[in-house]
């Protein structure tokens, strides 16, 4: 498949959230505010490119050789918890301004379960290097567009009469539901399956 | 005393403090695997085996653990106990483990467990923070077998496989994809909501 529809599909058509679910804790608890929402985007494409292409090494040049695949849980978890620290330290030192824009956001990637999602759907899905990059930076975009639009239609209905039950989480799940609804208009475009 | 601590920690993990549509944790895998009851039972089952036995282990050695590395100890636990889950349903089940595919692994990131543990587990003597664990994980799967049979009985006309709409029923297609999943959720927890906003002014 080549990587160019790797990276369509995984942005609009098998959108992380929207299709697959994954990160779902993070995008209802931050989705107030467009401007923040952005912020936490960035960071997930920013180390879900990293942490893709770093799993794809080791999991391909260190655990298959070895015949050690069962222990990839594990290894994933260690590898993603490990360069969320060392890219938090990289940016604290080298670049002051994007760590305060992304820094409170760093440490809860560790456990937003898209990283790992992606990860494991990489194995599964048996990519190569290449694939595997551009599908990690694909399903960054994915979220991030899906958040920043999330955040856009609740400050929107910020003020509207909402049911008192529906308030809060109820209202931000249903609007999902439509947007994962406008998404499924696209399916036709590109298949990855 | 002991028994009826016991009930009260049961009942506030299913119902009252219902992780999923109370606390609006773990939802990735309760949309996820919703679309067939048979799904949402196997991966409940998976779910409450590994909270249960996380909280027994990280409570019982909640004392030696120091303080500033009990995250890492804790992750370390539930991903090995994930992959034991693993193990087990490839061996087992493959055919549903190849149906959940990623999904199995990504209970390391439920937020239920690690909520538990930080919550409960940190605190607590180990048989209590077993049955909390047990409670949760039997609220969890309560709740995925909730909105699965919703979906399953609209999508597919069947309830765990076996067709109950007969041959003349169109399946609601729109059920078993994403947007039925979020719809499904939404209106549970508004229901939720809406009982405990009344109970609340009586």
């Amino acid at each position: 498949m080549s990587p160019f529809v790797i990276l369509f599909a995984s942005i609009f058509t098998n959108n992380m959230i929207l299709s697959n679910f994954l990160g779902m804790c993070s995008f209802i608890a931050v989705s107030n505010e467009v401007k923040t929402s952005m912020s936490l985007g960035q960071a997930v494409t920013f180390v879900l490119t990293i942490t893709t292409a770093l799993n794809w090494i080791v999991y391909h040049q260190i655990l298959v050789p070895l015949e050690l695949e069962i222990y990839s849980f594990i290894v994933f978890i260690i590898v993603i918890a490990a360069s969320v620290q060392l890219i938090e330290m990289i940016i604290d030192r080298y670049l002051p301004n994007l760590y305060y824009a992304l820094g409170i956001f760093l440490p809860l990637i560790t456990v937003n379960c898209a990283i790992l999602g992606v990860s494991l759907f990489m194995v599964i899905r048996e990519y190569q290097f290449i694939q595997s990059v551009v599908f990690g930076i694909g399903s960054g975009l994915g979220w991030l567009m899906a958040i920043t639009v999330l955040a856009g239609i609740r400050q929107r209905i910020a003020r509207n009469p909402i049911p008192e039950g529906l308030k809060g989480a109820g209202i931000t799940i249903i609007i999902t539901g439509l947007m994962a609804l406008a998404f499924i208009g696209m399916s036709g475009i590109v298949n990855m399956s | 005393m002991a028994t009826h601590k016991t009930k009260k920690v049961m009942l506030t993990g299913i119902l009252t403090d219902n992780p999923v549509i109370r606390q609006i944790l773990g939802i990735c895998s309760a949309l996820a695997v919703t679309n067939l009851m048979l799904n949402s039972l196997i991966m409940g089952i998976a779910l409450t085996l590994v909270t249960a036995f996380s909280s027994l282990i990280i409570s019982a050695i909640r004392t030696w653990v120091p303080k500033h590395i009990r995250m890492i100890v804790q992750t370390f636990i539930i991903a090995s106990l994930v992959i034991v889950v693993d193990v087990l349903l490839k061996a087992y089940y493959n055919p549903m483990s190849q149906m959940l595919g990623p999904y199995v692994g990504l209970i390391i990131t439920n937020c239920i467990i690690m909520g538990r543990a930080e919550a409960f587990a940190q605190n607590n003597p180990p048989l209590l923070s077993f049955m909390d664990g047990l409670a949760n994980g039997i609220g969890y799967t309560i709740v995925l077998l909730m909105i699965s049979f919703v979906r399953e009985l609209l999508g597919f006309g069947s309830v765990f496989g076996i067709n109950l709409l007969g041959a003349n029923w169109t399946a609601w297609t729109l059920m078993i994809m994403p947007p039925g999943a979020f719809f499904m959720l939404g209106i549970l927890i508004w229901i939720n909501n809406s009982r405990k906003a009344e109970g609340g002014a009586k």
